[in-house]
Parts: C-alpha cells; sequence; structure tokens
C-alpha cells in the first residue's frame, strides 16, 4: 500500500475515534459541558492536558526548531516544561479547591469586581484566539502534503471536524477524545524515534541514544567541517539574557494559560488535582526528551543525505520530490557545480517584510543551497529514515491529533468564557441552562469560523503569535492569580491595574517591535521574551497598588483561606 | 479549624513550595542557561552536561519535582487533619 492510502486510512480511522467518543459522551448539563462534571480520575486528566497542551508545535515544529537552533532551542525545551512545575505548586491545587468553571470565575470573584471580570474574560478569548489560528494551519500543512490537497481544503476540513466534536461533546468529550488522541500523537512521536535511534546508534531508546552513544561528537564534528558551529554550542542565535528571558516567558505563560488551568478544575479532589499535573508533565517529558534526540537525528541524517550529492541524484529520493513539491523544500545550484552544498546562511533572500523565502532571488552571501522549512523537518524525518509507510502515515495522524486536541481545548475556553463569564455572569444572570448551553456551542462555531479565516489568512507569523499568546498569558493572568491565593492584601485595584500595564505593555511592545519596526528598546530583549517583563511590571504594580487602596472585605479574605485547605473540595462549587 | 493550626499548614506549605521551587531555578536558570559554559566542560556520557541540562537533564527533574510535591503535601495534608 502507498504511504497516501495508508494516511488516508489512518487517518479516517482516527477521526472515526474521535467522532464516535464526542457523540458517546455528549453533555445535555453545563458542568458536564465546561468541567466534564468533575469526574475524571487524575491519570486522565494527564493525558488529557498532556494532548491539550501538546499541539502542532509541540508535535510538528519544535524537533524542526530545535534542529537549526541547536543548544538555543532550550527555550522550548525547558520553556514548554518548566511551567507545569509552577502550575502543580501555585495554582492547580487552589484553583481546584476554589471550584468554579473558568479562568474569569476565579479572577472576578477573588477582586470582587466585574472589571476585573471583563478584563479576565477580553485576555482569555484573546489569549486562546490566538494561539487556536496555528493550530488550525498545522492541519492544513499535514493534510496539504499527505492527502494531496490544498491547505486551504485542509483547513475547513480540520476545521469542521473540530467544531463537530467540541460543539456536541463540550469538555467531557474532549476530555476522553483528548486521551485516546495523547494516545495516538505519542505512539506517532515515539515509534520513528525508537526506529532512528536504532538505526544510527544501535541504541533504541532515543534518549539514552542522545547521551551515551557519539551521534552528537559525530554532529557537532560535520556542522564544524561545513562552517556552522558546534551544535552543542551556547548563544548562536539568542544572547544570554534573551535565553533567561524567553525561557522565563514560555514558563510563566504555560502556567497562566487559561485552557491548561482549567483542565485542574475537571479532576473530583485537590489531591487529584496535585497529582495530575505530575501525570501531565509526565506525559508531555516522553515527547519533549525525545525531541531534542530527533533533532540531532534529522540534523545529521538531512546532511548527510544532501550534502555533496548531485541534483539528480536527491530529486530522484521520493519524499525530496514530494516536499519540493509543497514549497516546503527548495535547492538552488549557485556554484554551478551540479551538487548541493550545505552551509550556514540562507539559501534565499526573504520576501521583504516576511519571513518566508523568495525563490527567485538566491542570496548570493552564503554557499547554502539548501532551503529547508522547520516544519517539515519532523514530517519528513521518518521518510529520510526510510521507514515503513505505515509509521509515515501514523506520524500525519499524530500531528492531526496533536493539532486538533489543542483546538479543541481552547475553544471551549473561548466558548465558556463568552457564554458563562459574559452572557450568564454580566449580561443575563437569570439565563437558563439551556440557553447558556446554547450560547456556549453557538460561541465555538463562531469562534472556529473566524480562526478558520484568520487561519486561511494568517495575520502574521505564526512563531510571533505564538509568542504573542504567552507572553499575554504570562502578564496578565499569572501575577493576577498567584497574588489571589498567597497574598491576601491584594485588592481589586491592585489586580486591574497590574493587568491592564501588563497587557498593554507587553502588546505593544510585541506590536511595535515586530510590524512597526520599534527598535527593541528594552536592553535588546526580543518580542518573545518580552512578556516576563510585562509579568514582573504587573506583579511590582499589583503589589503596591494593594498596599495603598483598601483592604478587601472580609469574605473574600475568608475566600482565599478556605482555598488554602483542601477539605471540602467536591462540595466547594456547590454553594 | 482553629488560626493557630490553619498558619501552622500553611507554613509547611509554603516551605515545601520554596524548596521545591529553589531546585526548580538551580536546574533550569542556573545549569541549564547561567552556568552552562562551566558545566560544559565536564560530559554526561558523550554530552556536554550543561547542554544535557538544558536539553534533557532539566525536563526530567521538573516531572520528579512534582511528584515529590504531590505525595509530601499529601503527608502535610494528613498531618494537619485538612485531607479530604
Amino acid at each position: 500500500m502507498s504511504v497516501e492510502l495508508w494516511t488516508w486510512t489512518m487517518v479516517f480511522l482516527t477521526f472515526g475515534l474521535y467522532v464516535g467518543i464526542g457523540i458517546w459522551a455528549r453533555v445535555r448539563e453545563t458542568e458536564g459541558f465546561y468541567v466534564a462534571g468533575r469526574g475524571v480520575p487524575a491519570v486522565a486528566n494527564g493525558m488529557a492536558t498532556a494532548a491539550d497542551w501538546m499541539s502542532a508545535a509541540s508535535f510538528i515544529s519544535m524537533a524542526g526548531l530545535i534542529s537549526t537552533l541547536g543548544y538555543d532551542g532550550t527555550i522550548y525545551l525547558m520553556g514548554w516544561t518548566g511551567g507545569y512545575v509552577l502550575l502543580a505548586l501555585l495554582l492547580a491545587p487552589y484553583l481546584r479547591k476554589f471550584g468554579k468553571f473558568t479562568v474569569p470565575d476565579f479572577v472576578g470573584d477573588r477582586y470582587y469586581s466585574q472589571t476585573a471580570r471583563v478584563v479576565a474574560v477580553l485576555a482569555a478569548v484573546f489569549v486562546s484566539f490566538v494561539y487556536v489560528i496555528p493550530q488550525l494551519v498545522g492541519v492544513g500543512t499535514v493534510f496539504a502534503r499527505y492527502l494531496g490537497v490544498p491547505s486551504v481544503t485542509g483547513l475547513w476540513v480540520g476545521v469542521a471536524v473540530t467544531a463537530l466534536f467540541a460543539v456536541l461533546g463540550g469538555m467531557k468529550g474532549i476530555t476522553w477524545t483528548q486521551v485516546a488522541q495523547y494516545t495516538v500523537l505519542i505512539t506517532a512521536y515515539l515509534i520513528p524515534g525508537f526506529a532512528i535511534a536504532s538505526i544510527l546508534t544501535g541504541n533504541p531508546i532515543p534518549q539514552l541514544a542522545l547521551t551515551f552513544s557519539d551521534i552528537t561528537e559525530r554532529l557537532n564534528q560535520i556542522q564544524v567541517e561545513l562552517g556552522f558551529t558546534q551544535y552543542t554550542q551556547p548563544f548562536q542565535s539568542f544572547d544570554m539574557l534573551n535565553i533567561l528571558l524567553i525561557t522565563a516567558c514560555l514558563m510563566f505563560g504555560t502556567a497562566g494559560l487559561p485552557h491548561v488551568i482549567i483542565r485542574f478544575y475537571t479532576v473530583p479532589t485537590v489531591k487529584d488535582a496535585r497529582a495530575s499535573a505530575g501525570w501531565a508533565l509526565l506525559f508531555i517529558a516522553l515527547l519533549y526528551t525525545t525531541a531534542p534526540a530527533i533533532a540531532v537525528f534529522a540534523r545529521y541524517n538531512l546532511i548527510n543525505t544532501l550534502h555533496g550529492k548531485t541534483f539528480e541524484e536527491v530529486k530522484q529520493i521520493d519524499w525530496v520530490a514530494k516536499w519540493e513539491r509543497t514549497g516546503l523544500l527548495r535547492f538552488v545550484d549557485k556554484d554551478g557545480d551540479g551538487k548541493i552544498t550545505v552551509a550556514p546562511g540562507r539559501a534565499f533572500n526573504l520576501i521583504p517584510g516576511t519571513n518566508r523565502p523568495d525563490f527567485n532571488s538566491p542570496n548570493e552571501k552564503s554557499k547554502n543551497e539548501v532551503f529547508i522549512n522547520n516544519d517539515i523537518i519532523v514530517l519528513a524525518t521518518p521518510e529520510v529514515a526510510k521507514l515503513a509507510p505505515l509509521i509515515i502515515a501514523l506520524v500525519a495522524a499524530g500531528g492531526l491529533a496533536a493539532a486538533l486536541s489543542t483546538a479543541s481545548g481552547l475553544l471551549i475556553v473561548i466558548s465558556s468564557a463568552l457564554s458563562h463569564d459574559l452572557y450568564y455572569r454580566i449580561i443575563n444572570p437569570r439565563a437558563t441552562e439551556a440557553q447558556r448551553l446554547l450560547i456556549a456551542r453557538f460561541g465555538i462555531l463562531v469562534a472556529v469560523l473566524i480562526a478558520g479565516y484568520f487561519g486561511q489568512n494568517p495575520p502574521g507569523l505564526i512563531a510571533q503569535l505564538v509568542a504573542f499568546a504567552f507572553g499575554l498569558a504570562a502578564s496578565s493572568f499569572f501575577p493576577a492569580i498567584l497574588l489571589g491565593i498567597f497574598d491576601k492584601r491584594t485588592t481589586r485595584e491592585g489586580a486591574i491595574a497590574g493587568m491592564v500595564v501588563g497587557l498593554v505593555f507587553t502588546a505593544s511592545y510585541i506590536i511595535g517591535t515586530s510590524y512597526f519596526g520599534m527598535p527593541r528598546w528594552f536592553f535588546g530583549v526580543s518580542p518573545e521574551g518580552i512578556g516576563t517583563v510585562g509579568m514582573l511590571l504587573n506583579l511590582i504594580i499589583t503589589y503596591t497598588v494593594s498596599r495603598l487602596t483598601p483592604e478587601p472585605p472580609k469574605e473574600v479574605q475568608e475566600l482565599v483561606e478556605s482555598v488554602r485547605i483542601p477539605r471540602g473540595a467536591k462540595e466547594a462549587h456547590y454553594h | 479549624m482553629d488560626k493557630a493550626k490553619a498558619e501552622a499548614y500553611w507554613r509547611a506549605n509554603i516551605t515545601l513550595i520554596r524548596n521545591l521551587l529553589i531546585v526548580w531555578a538551580l536546574v533550569s536558570y542556573g545549569f541549564g542557561i547561567l552556568l552552562v559554559n562551566l558545566l560544559n566542560n565536564i560530559k554526561l556520557g558523550s554530552l556536554p552536561l550543561g547542554f544535557w541540562f538544558a536539553h534533557q537533564g532539566a525536563i526530567i527533574i521538573f516531572v520528579i519535582l512534582i511528584f515529590i510535591y504531590a505525595s509530601q503535601m499529601n503527608k502535610i495534608d494528613q498531618q494537619f487533619d485538612v485531607h479530604e
């Protein structure tokens, strides 16, 4: 059977499974829709959180990015995992004890203010919306290559499936679908990892192969021969300050992302919330410790497959021909010797104002003759290593699972922010359960259609959009929730001032430096890392303003005391 | 629950969180970034140690930290009789 046929089969089977689970777990009451009836076991919630969290960026892009960044890729590795320690220790158990439905619920109640609630709703919707767009683009990329349809068609197929089971199932359906999606995506990631590790090093465990075989030493040596710096050499793409700030921004952003936080509302007890954060990170770590190994294998294999070969020879390789057609892989013979040179620098000049290469304009300043889009590295690696078509199809299904599971988690946040926090808590407190569910489902539909439109015409680079989402989450929610639990004296005036300043500072720096040519005036900090500064600013302002304003009412101080004690979490949400 | 006991429980909680966060910061920002060049003079298997912390070690330690937190907190909950 061909790769394409296998892919169709695999995608059909897995999608059927997801939709089946969505229909099986259909819900009719709001508690089931928003927090899965609070009956999710800790291990299952860990898997669902892992699938929710690991998006197209983790599955499709990350190993490719690390592969080109070398050591500096640690910003993603440590940044996207370290936040779970913060979540587990500082937020998850207390938010579970608080026991409402959404993040704006906590902010609104803790800060006894509808203004604070509205700020939180706006931030939650914006962060989730910005983050859902790249997921849909990821779906489009996978379909474009393996199903041989245009990426726009792939995008809308993905939109339809996501909408179908998110609308039907709500959080309950999504939770169990995400458990299935985690299983698909981790299998799809690990099997090629095992296979390539065995082929290249003789040791099938990628993590051990990376540390104990000589593969990285060999890669370091080849890199130096071709004029690159050593793969393991730190601070080549970013200086130390930026590495520190970007890593921190991704960590604190992770801990502030509403779609991750609300997963801890779905378990029965505080004890389960703590354990489930551990399970989540364990399941995430399976992929995140495999990724740096795959990055090294992929780079080693690609250089060996391409460098010094003739163009005719390379173009006969099946995967090269197919990826070339998508425009994500291109060659140019600059020195006219008929052979491919891999070297530092860009093969092509960029289209002005974008990060996309202009294939009609070879960059004469570099000897490099190959352009490879980072996003194809994970998808192409099994083919580069000549693995069976079944495994290649599995990787495609895994990429789709990663993108769809995150997209549906984000859509639930958007719809609950609109129907629960905005409509029910602010506009119409007398709304019936049926009305609220209708608005929630309608909200998902509208959100996914708008996100699909933006996925078709992205308002900026995907990496910028993701940086935007993390920077905003770190600089808005994290301090408000942290101080809300750990500092009884924090007042509504403090929290609102902090959130607004954090958001405005971070958003204007990112928009200014990315789109309006503003210099990186804050110690040369890149827009990806500025969220850390916005978060510190938020903390300082919240703390100071809180000390200057009257202390919070007695019942709010009692609320803070009660979230600190685990007992009674099962009952907490009924009063 | 009386006030003194609640405060003692909260103090035990804060101490545990503080200690674990010190380790968290040390393995990631400390060993993985600030001291990376120094640690790269040492090898773990065939990898420079600083690089290993940045790409593998810190992540493994993060997982262990959360499970230590969960089990220690369960003990503290029992000790202060606030468990569910």
